[in-house]
């Protein structure tokens, strides 16, 4: 199986974790990636809050090389993945733009979640379990884009999405039911407003503890780097003793996979989940 | 001043050219209740529709509202009346901005721009240069000195920035960007 990989800017640098470990476990499920010949930025956020033209012509040139290359497109993060459903949205017509483009809709275009959890993909990665994640208790997060707004998405079950608990399940380990899978983290707020990242993510920590989790799991590079580079941070500013490793998906299938380079991806967290995985007997 | 006809010109403005329907409004607050960030906002989202029909435009546009949005689009995925106020907020921050208003928030416009004009150059982002442009704009160069420290160490800054061939496809984005703003 072929499939089109758009990483997106963050996964060339403070996401390089996330994009080591999909690269990993794809080469590992004999599924290939190939990158997006010459993409470019989506815009994210910025361009959207800045300019309506750009925000739509940014990721409609990566859509239109896409459909050149004819296969489904993955993406890992869930800001580029709205950025590129909305301009799917855009070029049929769903939704007004002044862009023109050459672009028809023929490719899939999936969050590497939707991905990964569709059943086939799910039996596959099942099969490469050597060692499940028996003992993790994990909450999983999915943010705000990934979901929202479900005309753009096409995402059913944007209250309550369920497809990052199937995989977790799958991996051996178990997923605590929460209700602030799709809560804000501060997103793009980042490095601007601080002051915001610091109240949303110290909520979600508290109720990760609440919901009986000792890990967090993501899709996207932008919530991890709120939950996982703030952490320590947070914890000291509220008076918390927060502990919650923050695992990329794909990080947890190459562990479960028993895969080689897991503690070189880990490694590079500010949140050091070492001491977690020894404690249930995963390192 | 308040306006007493039946559309300000203020709703029109952001109904007919920033293309954002907001007449549908009544005042349900759906929008303001599950707000994650309606602590940070001086002025409630369904106000905030209420007061651009009766024209209140620099009431407005003074407000920090705009600026604390994290455009997480849950108001928009609510709205009873399908009206996207996650849009609206683009549409706010671009009136103030493109009108240079003298806003309630200033590292938030910085940070877009610096955003962007890494794209522009580059066709891709580079953490590491865009962090530098914004930081050395915003002139507070120690916020976040630790963390960025932490993060090099891991490998997660990339010190070499890497960017498209078709960087005239980009510089051609940018330059229609421009010309439909200034039209």
């Amino acid at each position: 199986m072929r499939v089109s990989y758009y990483p997106g800017c963050s996964l060339e640098g403070s996401a390089r974790d996330y994009d080591e470990s999909l690269r990993a476990a794809f080469d590992v499920l004999g599924i290939e990636l190939r990158e997006v010949e010459d993409w470019n930025c989506c815009g994210a956020s910025s361009a959207h809050i800045t300019d309506d033209f750009l925000s739509a012509a940014l990721p409609m040139r990566n859509l239109e090389i896409a459909e050149k290359e004819n296969n489904d497109l993955l993406i890992p993060c869930m800001a580029c993945f709205n950025r590129l459903k909305s301009a799917e949205k855009a070029a049929i017509g769903e939704i007004k733009t002044d862009v023109k483009t050459s672009y028809r809709g023929k490719i899939k275009i999936k969050h590497i979640l939707d991905f990964l959890s569709e059943d086939s993909n799910l039996a596959l990665i099942g099969r490469f379990v050597k060692k499940p994640l028996t003992g993790l208790k994990i909450v999983s997060y999915y943010g705000c884009l990934y979901a929202r707004p479900p005309k753009i998405t096409d995402v059913t079950d944007y209250e309550d999405p369920r497809n990052m608990d199937k995989l977790i399940n799958i991996l051996g380990a178990e997923s605590r039911p929460w209700s602030f899978k799709t809560d804000c983290c501060g997103g793009n707020l980042a490095l601007t407003r601080i002051d915001i990242v610091k109240r949303l993510s110290n909520n979600l920590f508290d109720m990760a503890v609440e919901a009986g989790a000792d890990c967090i799991a993501v899709a996207c590079p932008l919530c991890h780097a709120n939950l996982d580079t703030r952490q320590k941070e947070i914890s000291d500013e509220y008076g918390k003793g927060y502990y919650l490793p923050v695992f990329y998906i794909t990080e947890l299938i190459g562990l479960s996979m028993g895969h080689s380079d897991v503690e070189k991806w880990l490694q590079r967290h500010l949140v050091d989940p070492m001491g977690l995985l020894r404690s249930v007997g995963l390192m | 001043m308040l306006e007493t006809n039946n559309r300000s010109s203020f709703l029109q403005e952001i109904e007919d050219k920033r293309e954002v329907e907001i007449s549908s409004c009544f005042q349900c607050k759906k929008c303001s209740n599950g707000c994650p960030v309606n602590f940070a906002m001086d002025i409630m989202p369904h106000k905030i529709i209420h007061m651009i029909r009766l024209g209140l435009k620099d009431e407005v546009l003074k407000s920090s509202t705009m600026w604390a949005c994290a455009s997480c689009e849950t108001c928009t995925t609510r709205c009873p009346n399908d009206i996207d106020i996650a849009k609206l907020m683009d549409a706010l921050r671009q009136v103030a901005t493109d009108s240079g208003f003298d806003t309630a928030q200033k590292d938030v416009p910085i940070f877009h721009s610096a955003f962007l004009s890494s794209i522009k150059k580059r066709g891709r982002i580079h953490e590491l240069g865009m962090i530098g442009e914004y930081k050395l704009k915003t002139g507070d160069l120690m916020k976040d000195s630790r963390l960025g420290w932490e993060m090099f160490k891991r490998g997660k800054l990339k010190i070499l920035p890497s960017g498209v061939r078709g960087r005239k496809e980009i510089r051609g984005i940018f330059d229609e960007a421009g010309r439909r703003k200034r039209s």
